[in-house]
């Protein structure tokens, strides 16, 4: 017993030595990185909003990790301005920027901001809000800049059971909420149905005010679907289709198409006037976020560095062709501001 | 025909507590359930997060990695179980499982894409499923029959302190180190190995074992003379009974998830504190687990075992109709703890009661794996009413059934009391 004492107590010196080593690096490396200033060129706000420029989620292991970034349309590659605002996505037009965090805690807990953008350079404004039930995932902002759609992802947090589930809400900014979108009168394939294990993520508005299309999941299947905000309701429109993205022009969908076993994406295409798709293989990586469009024949979207959290905005062209480069370095969700 | 087999005197194995003081062995169990529960726990907190926000999966991927969480579990539940049983071995049985999900954290850290992440997650699932039964068979051994309530209590308290503990330890490494996800991990891994370390050290190799340490070629010959009937010798009608009450009965618990989204839905209380609910659920269970082991050995633990659905049902009531009050959320929340407290250590006490010595690995895993399979159809059943119905009359038909089904479990049961005598070593009849 007393030699199994000793290797009991061996072991115990062994794992808090190599325990505690292990975290008092990583807390300097921490204390290393919040107190240095990011490595990019920086430039101020007001100089940024003077024109078209592209919001971000700055992702450089710096000061600012996690602050929403913004650099000229112009030079994506150029000076970035930095804020003091923290936020998992971002999406913005020219007056409203939405923002969704994390507020870290025993329990972390999580908010959806909207912010409001009136002179170039003045600080944001909070003006509307709202708690949500889970983790941050999409956000998207209407071109009006009046409605806003956020995704988060509630898991189930249960001791003995753990389910998932998406939920998605739009909301009118200052104003009414849609409510979830799982109670929208649901269309599939020409049938309207009540399935029980839809789940809907990944908005993106028309300029209309009123159309938007989404992702609608059930039976394992994924489909694009067309929601009207006025009927409340969502008919699907083709198959196979994940976190869509309306071009600026309105006639075409960016996606994320899942390969066979679901585990790897590659960025796709919708014609919505011909419903013909183009895979854009030329991206090998798997590409899991809503796409943003930079023109309408560039897609945006991040993507992480290998084994870091860093990750960088690729730009990709939306012929079959094209090859990928990374547009904004030590960035993430991209919001391109016309 | 078991009978004859239980008859035999436990020599060999730990000594069963008879003072009235919980077992050395129960404690340093709940000990190492404890280390465990801080490290999976640590992890489960940071999972979704990590698994989002630095590997870059999407919400449905994580959905079907966390698919892979419930089914893989029961399915080794059994195997375990059985193979506990059939080298009269619990603790060798146990570690392993311990030390699968050691092995998972490591692999945790490492892992960088889909495939590794779910593989990780699985062995840690399986880790999880073939420890439970040869550990609940541990407790049932070492303890004074007479207790075994208050035992199974005291092991399911420590182990939801872990609970709670790993994920206010995930938060205050995550406070101090902003992307600090790896030093969870490395830090859930340390606990883990202490878990694993505790369980070989200080819990002898032989704890549960029926049959004396013989020579090898005589182990032999008693292993092929008692295997032919070990799996038919566990299935006793006493266990059928439990397993088919505790089924039925499973098949009405829809899960707090549930419970937790019909509170969310009816306004009980605002959207932030959704992640908080299971911390007050948490706690509840972690108060009353002995206190609840306690009543059990003087009461009756069948009939706390099925008396235990009751606050089940009340917190259904409470999530259906209580439109936006604070305190029904509150209320359901704690009743949900109080089910737990019940029912979750006293299956396991109630199943080794009602097998002989022999298969009680395997008696405990099948009631165990019949309620873990039972939940999944219950939660997915639900998920369909829900829909068709709404979530108020759904929680309001399931709650109905529930209190109906009540006093019939209890009839079963008593009638399977009075087939089957609860099992004991001979002397200590009571």
């Amino acid at each position: 017993m007393t030699r199994r004492t000793a290797v009991f107590g061996a072991i115990v010196v062994l794992v808090t030595a190599g325990v505690t080593a292990y975290a008092l690096s990583a807390i300097a490396e921490n204390d290393r990185r919040t107190s240095t200033a990011t490595a990019a060129t920086t430039t101020s706000l007001a100089q940024i909003e003077k024109g078209p420029r592209i919001l971000f989620r700055h992702t450089g292991r710096d000061a600012d990790y996690g602050h929403v970034g913004a650099v000229a349309l112009a030079a994506p590659d150029g000076a970035r301005a930095l804020t003091d605002r923290s936020c998992d996505r971002v999406h913005a037009q020219e007056e409203s920027i939405s923002c969704l965090a994390t507020e870290r805690g025993v329990v972390s807990r999580y908010r959806a901001t909207d912010l409001a953008t009136s002179t170039p350079g003045k600080p944001w404004r909070e003006v509307d809000g709202t708690d949500l039930p889970g983790l941050p995932s999409r956000t998207r902002i209407s071109p009006d800049g009046k409605l806003v759609a956020s995704t988060v992802f509630v898991n189930g947090d249960s001791y003995m059971v753990s389910g998932f589930s998406t939920r998605t809400l739009i909301r009118r900014i200052g104003g009414a909420s849609y409510g979830d979108l799982e109670r929208f009168t649901l269309v599939v394939d020409g049938r309207r149905v009540a399935p029980v294990d839809r789940n809907i993520w990944g908005i993106t508005f028309a300029d209309d005010g009123r159309t938007f299309y989404a992702t609608v999941a059930t039976g394992g299947r994924t489909f694009l679907a067309r929601g009207d905000l006025t009927e409340r309701s969502l008919t699907t429109i083709a198959d196979h289709v994940e976190c869509p993205s309306l071009s600026p022009d309105g006639t075409r969908i960016a996606f994320k198409e899942a390969g066979e076993d679901g585990t790897l994406w590659t960025p796709a295409v919708l014609d919505l006037a011909t419903g013909r798709r183009t895979v854009l293989a030329g991206e090998t990586h798997s590409v899991d976020d809503q796409i943003e469009w930079l023109d309408d024949d560039t897609l945006l979207y991040g993507l992480a560095r290998e084994d870091e959290s860093v990750s960088d905005v690729w730009a990709l062209d939306t012929s079959t062709a094209a090859t990928p480069r990374v547009l904004i370095p030590e960035a993430s969700s991209p919001a391109v501001v016309r | 025909m078991y009978l004859s087999l239980s008859d035999r005197p436990a020599t060999g194995a730990e000594p069963r507590q008879r003072d009235g003081r919980v077992s050395r062995t129960v404690v340093t169990l709940g000990i190492v359930s404890l280390l465990t529960d801080i490290s999976s726990e640590s992890v489960s907190a940071i999972l979704p997060l990590y698994l989002t926000a630095v590997v870059g999966l999407s919400p449905v991927a994580y959905g079907l990695i966390d698919g892979l969480y419930q089914g893989v579990s029961s399915l080794v539940r059994i195997a375990a179980g059985w193979a506990a049983d059939r080298t009269d071995r619990p603790q060798p049985v146990a570690l392993a499982g311990y030390a699968m999900s050691a092995v998972a954290r490591l692999g945790l850290i490492f892992a960088g894409g889909f495939g590794t992440i779910s593989a990780a997650i699985s062995l840690d699932r399986v880790g999880k499923g073939v420890r439970t039964a040869p550990r609940d068979a541990m407790i049932a051994a070492s303890s004074d029959p007479a207790h075994l309530g208050r035992s199974f209590g005291v092991h399911r308290a420590l182990d939801t302190i872990g609970a709670t503990l790993g994920p206010l330890l995930a938060f205050v490494i995550l406070w101090r180190i902003a992307d600090g996800y790896d030093t969870v991990l490395v830090v859930s891994l340390g606990f883990a190995v202490l878990g694993v370390a505790t369980m070989a050290c200080f819990v002898p190799f032989r704890t549960g074992a029926r049959a004396p340490l013989v020579e090898p070629g005589e182990r032999q010959r008693a292993s092929v003379e008692t295997n032919t009937f070990r799996w038919r010798a566990a299935l006793t009608p006493g266990l059928l009974r439990l397993t088919g009450v505790s089924a039925v009965l499973a098949l009405l618990t829809i899960g707090d998830g549930f419970v937790y989204l019909a509170l969310l839905e009816t306004g009980g209380f605002a959207a932030q504190w959704f992640p908080v609910l299971y911390v007050g659920t948490n706690l509840a269970y972690l108060a009353l687990a002995v206190p609840m082991g306690r009543l059990a050995d003087r009461v009756g633990r069948v009939r706390v075992l099925v008396l235990g659905h009751l606050p089940l049902a009340a917190a259904y009531l409470c999530a259906a109709t209580g439109s936006g009050m604070l305190w029904t959320t509150c209320a359901a929340v704690l009743l949900l703890g109080v089910f737990y407290a019940a029912t979750d250590g006293t299956l396991a006490a109630v199943a080794g009661q009602l097998v002989p010595e022999t298969v009680r690995a395997s008696g405990i895993a099948t009631a165990q794996t019949a309620v873990a399979l039972a939940r999944l159809v219950a939660a997915t059943g639900f998920g369909l009413l829900w829909y068709a119905v709404g979530p108020r009359v759904a929680l309001l038909a399931v709650c109905a059934v529930l209190v109906a089904a009540i006093p019939a479990g209890l009839a079963v049961m008593r009638r399977a009391l009075v087939v089957e005598p609860v099992e004991t070593p001979a002397g200590s009849r009571s």
